[in-house]
């Protein structure tokens, strides 16, 4: 029977809260564990930052999307928010149990966002239908925490990248915990990244398994799969008709126009299994997704969530890998930083400069400084190349401003990117004029 | 919440803020500044500041070979077959590079075996073999190889490897009338002749 708790120590009122609600998990927060952080004071401060001031980012409300919302909501995370560019189709309800068929056509974020604060009282999950890239750092400097379950190598880098970037020397908050999970037919991963201490996505790039492309010549002339007929027809049929037209993987139309191209060529060559969904499935590279994968890998995620949120457990350090493919095998390893790692590695160095100093006179300084070793730099802005040693055009293009002054090309503060054939990556300045 | 500050504090390589410029446009122009072409191969940018989209032009020389016992250069080869001719690579590398390879094609119509008519080209390091350890100068002297020692093995234009595997020096004869716009088999090609 529901009635409404007061809670009279802590001052807490809250109507949506039964006795014993948080019987199971509050075992955890009300004392310490053998291997409980130090820093962990058990008791109503940490079920309070839990409950009414943690404040969580979910990306994705695919598989593993639905899956995170719904245990972070019933491990009591309650300020939620959900970001989704994709709408329901009708494939996903086999997992995506958050959405029903009258959902169809609907916003994810939106449908799986009404859903968790329907059925999960005192829970608000906030949603935003659209992409990640329309969010400034200001919106995600307002969470906690952020729990990725993506399909997309190029997003998560994104994600990553931004949350790097929004570490602050001066401001401790602006350190976001980052959980990414990633699952393929029977494997899956599950991270812990903490942005600028410990190794980041795009340290780990080249550990990913590469995406299957065949040879542009089996395609042309060998087919033996179903899978070479249509990338046939959509890297060599779709643009020799098509032109400059580009495909859109997401109109249905274009779908089916390959489909229609992959199938006759599948006929001449008697090859069989060009399907509607295989051809959508290859030119979107989508990869197989099995839910109970999904369930393990976004239960990792969550317990992650949970743990760090309240200190009342040892995190993970920092990659946990999934293996079902062959019987079921697990490894947990802390994946090393990269120091060469474009996104969190490089060396970076504040200087000053002189107003009055022309680019050339920067870069002699650079080439002299003893402790950076700096051979041929090129320069660049987020937004302008400043001084580019190669190729022959772009030195030519850009050599006039090596006569300019440094401030007209950099605002104060902002960062100039250096590369050289002696840095291992590239080097990052900031400048600040005197 | 875990006191990751604490951490932080500890961490030598911490205190610094990163730059906005995505980690695909750092490593363009890391590949771009370290490029070392030799002169057969000239990079062009239609927009200097877009890096993104440029146009590789190969004009291909004899290349490098081994002479045999008698100082005579290998008959193996087609040397400097495609000697003269001025070919253009469009090439486009999305915001996921080098985790995805650029995208390369031939923007004139060439009689080349791995080489279709439509400017597609057929290099393992541009699909299958791609890892994000290549460079674009990868890539640009996997190009230029293929006007060296074009392969019978992976054709895109089929009539083209048939004709050298089977004649070479008929083969041979089609390149050099290719390559001043002739016509091979009802197919036109372009006048790639470099000026
Ligand atoms: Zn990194």
């Amino acid at each position: 029977m529901a009635t409404i708790d007061t809670y009279a120590d802590s001052g807490h009122v809250s109507v949506s809260d039964w006795d014993h609600r948080y019987y199971h998990v509050d075992q955890v927060l009300d004392r310490p564990g053998p291997r409980t952080d130090p820093d962990f004071i058990p008791g109503d401060a940490v079920k309070s930052f839990l409950r009414d001031q943690c404040k969580i980012l979910v990306i994705g409300a695919g598989g593993l999307g639905c899956e995170i919302l719904a245990d972070l909501a019933l491990s009591g995370f309650k300020d939620i928010h959900v970001i989704d560019m994709d709408t329901i189709d009708i494939s996903n309800l086999n997992r995506q149990f958050l959405f029903r068929p009258k959902d169809v056509g609907k916003p994810k974020a939106t449908v799986a966002a009404e859903y968790i604060t329907r059925r999960v009282p005192g829970v608000t999950v906030t949603p935003f239908y659209g992409k990640i890239q329309d969010k400034d750092d200001d919106f995600y400097m307002q969470f906690n925490l952020v729990i990725c379950g993506l399909d997309s190598v190029e997003a998560r880098r994104w994600m990553n990248a931004t949350l790097v970037n929004l570490v602050d020397p001066e401001r401790p908050e602006s350190l976001k915990p980052l959980i990414d999970g990633g699952t393929e037919g029977f494997k899956g991963q599950a991270r812990v990244i903490l942005p600028t201490i410990t190794s980041c996505y795009e340290c780990s790039l080249d550990m990913l398994n590469k995406q299957t492309a065949f040879p542009i010549c089996t395609i042309a002339n060998t087919p033996r799969l179903p899978e070479h007929c249509i990338e046939w027809a959509s890297v060599l049929e779709w643009p020799r008709v098509h032109g400059d037209k580009k495909m859109d993987t997401d109109d249905p139309d274009h779908i089916s126009w390959l489909y229609e191209v992959a199938l006759k060529r599948a006929k001449e060559f008697s090859i069989e299994g060009v399907t509607w969904s295989l051809t959508q499935g290859v030119v979107k590279n989508i990869i197989p997704a099995i839910a109970s994968t999904n369930a393990i890998i976004a239960a990792s995620c969550c317990n992650e969530a949970f743990k760090i949120a309240t200190s009342s457990a040892a995190y993970l350090n920092n990659y946990f890998m999934l293996i079902g493919t062959e019987g079921v095998y697990s490894y947990t390893f802390e994946h090393e930083r990269r120091p060469n790692c474009p996104v969190c590695g490089g060396e970076s160095v504040d200087i000053q400069v002189p107003k009055d100093w022309s680019v050339e006179r920067l870069i002699e300084m650079l080439v002299e400084k003893q402790d950076i070793q700096i051979k041929k730099p090129s320069l660049s802005t987020p937004t302008t190349n400043i001084y580019f040693q190669a190729p022959p055009q772009l030195e030519e293009a850009t050599r006039p401003n090596l006569e300019r002054l440094v401030s007209d090309l950099v605002p104060e503060g902002g960062e100039v990117t250096v590369t050289a054939t002696t840095l291992p990556f590239s080097l990052s300045l900031r400048i600040t004029y005197v | 919440m875990l006191k990751i500050w604490t951490l932080k504090k500890n961490e030598e390589a911490a205190a610094k803020k990163k730059p906005k410029t995505s980690a695909a446009q750092i490593r363009v122009q890391k590949d771009l500044t370290e490029l070392d072409l030799p002169s057969t191969m000239k990079t062009y940018f239609p927009d200097p500041a877009d890096l993104l989209n440029f146009t590789l032009t190969i004009t291909p020389d004899e290349g490098l070979y081994n002479l045999d016992v008698n100082g005579l250069p290998p008959d193996h080869t087609c040397i400097g077959m495609y000697k003269g001719g001025a070919f253009n690579f469009i090439f486009q590398i999305n915001t996921n590079y080098p985790h995805e390879p650029p995208k390369v094609k031939c923007d004139q119509k060439i009689y080349h075996p791995n080489v279709d008519l439509q400017g597609n080209v057929c290099l393992n390091i541009l699909r299958e073999d791609w890892k994000p350890v290549l460079n674009l100068n990868s890539v640009m002297v996997g190009l230029q190889y293929l006007f060296l020692e074009p392969n019978t093995d992976d054709p895109l234009n089929k009539e083209a490897a048939e004709e050298l595997r089977r004649n070479r020096d008929q083969f041979v004869q089609n390149v050099q009338r290719s390559m001043r716009g002739g016509n091979i088999k009802g197919e036109q090609y372009a006048n790639v002749v470099a000026k």
